[in-house]
């Protein structure tokens, strides 16, 4: 078994808010992030997949395929947009870390051919991150 | 779902690596530089991993202001700017990244509970590096 993780970046703008709170409880949980109009990160991405070295391509995946999903699975999708309006995972769920990690998992799950996922990594910025490894 | 949240704090720290358990010819050969009877110091970089399930009305493993304000309070307020040999964790062992690493990891692990602590792991420089995880 060989891990292999790409990198990508991109950068998007979000909100915290939950309309099931009061203005109030949403200023105290969630300070700046409040925001309604938005603030923005500039994410890294860091995908890792894992599998059996093919004998014959010396590969765990094909790279260029790996780079290929990505792009159109997350980058295509998140990279300069307003996550909350424009991603249809948070139209009900709070673009968090920890949340743009899952969704980005199950957006690339189903799409790659001969490696497994077995992380995805968010940085929001460099001293937070989050790891999700498709855990229930 | 489950999630593992990653939070780097920085601080700067001096101590000087010597065992009274050793000669003072041990300690040279053991610990080379890092014997230096007046100390050195350096920049630490601390992460912090703790996990958790994702709590569906926040969106959060836990609310960071909680997790910053523990650390701010009971490990940066405790070492940052510190001669770490003259702290009661270290009269008896030595102030290497590794004790650090067990004794950041025994402070979160007794006073933080908003989330499981997975992981304390801290980079004495650039090229070096250390993890605990409670093993």
């Amino acid at each position: 078994m060989v891990y292999l993780t790409r990198k990508a970046e991109f950068s998007a703008s979000h909100y915290y808010h939950n309309p099931d709170f009061t203005p109030e409880e949403n200023v105290r949980i969630f300070g700046k992030c409040n925001n309604p109009h938005g603030h923005g990160h500039n994410y890294t991405l860091e995908v890792t997949v894992k599998g059996a070295v093919d004998p014959k391509s010396g590969f765990v995946v094909d790279l260029k395929q790996l780079k290929e999903v990505m792009n159109r699975e997350v980058l295509d999708a998140m990279d300069h947009r307003f996550l909350n309006k424009e991603v249809p995972e948070f139209a009900n769920r709070i673009p968090t870390t920890e949340n743009i990690a899952i969704a980005i998992w199950h957006r690339l799950a189903p799409k790659l051919k001969t490696a497994q996922l077995h992380r995805v990594r968010v940085y929001e910025t460099p001293d937070l991150f989050v790891d999700f490894y498709g855990e229930a | 779902m489950k999630a593992h949240l990653t939070r780097r704090y920085m601080f700067s720290a001096s101590h000087r690596l010597h065992s009274d358990q050793m000669s003072a010819d041990e300690n040279l050969a053991t610990y080379g530089k890092c014997n230096n009877p007046y100390g050195h110091g350096h920049n630490y970089a601390v992460e912090i991993t703790v996990s958790g399930q994702v709590d569906e009305s926040t969106g959060m493993v836990c609310n960071l202001v909680d997790l910053d304000g523990f650390i701010h309070q009971h490990v940066l307020e405790r070492y940052d700017h510190r001669n770490l040999n003259l702290l009661h964790e270290f009269t008896e062992d030595v102030p290497t990244t590794e004790n650090l690493c067990i004794a950041i990891y025994k402070i979160v692990q007794r006073g933080f509970h908003k989330a499981h602590l997975e992981k304390v792991r801290i980079e004495e420089t650039m090229m070096n590096s250390f993890e605990y995880a409670g093993e």
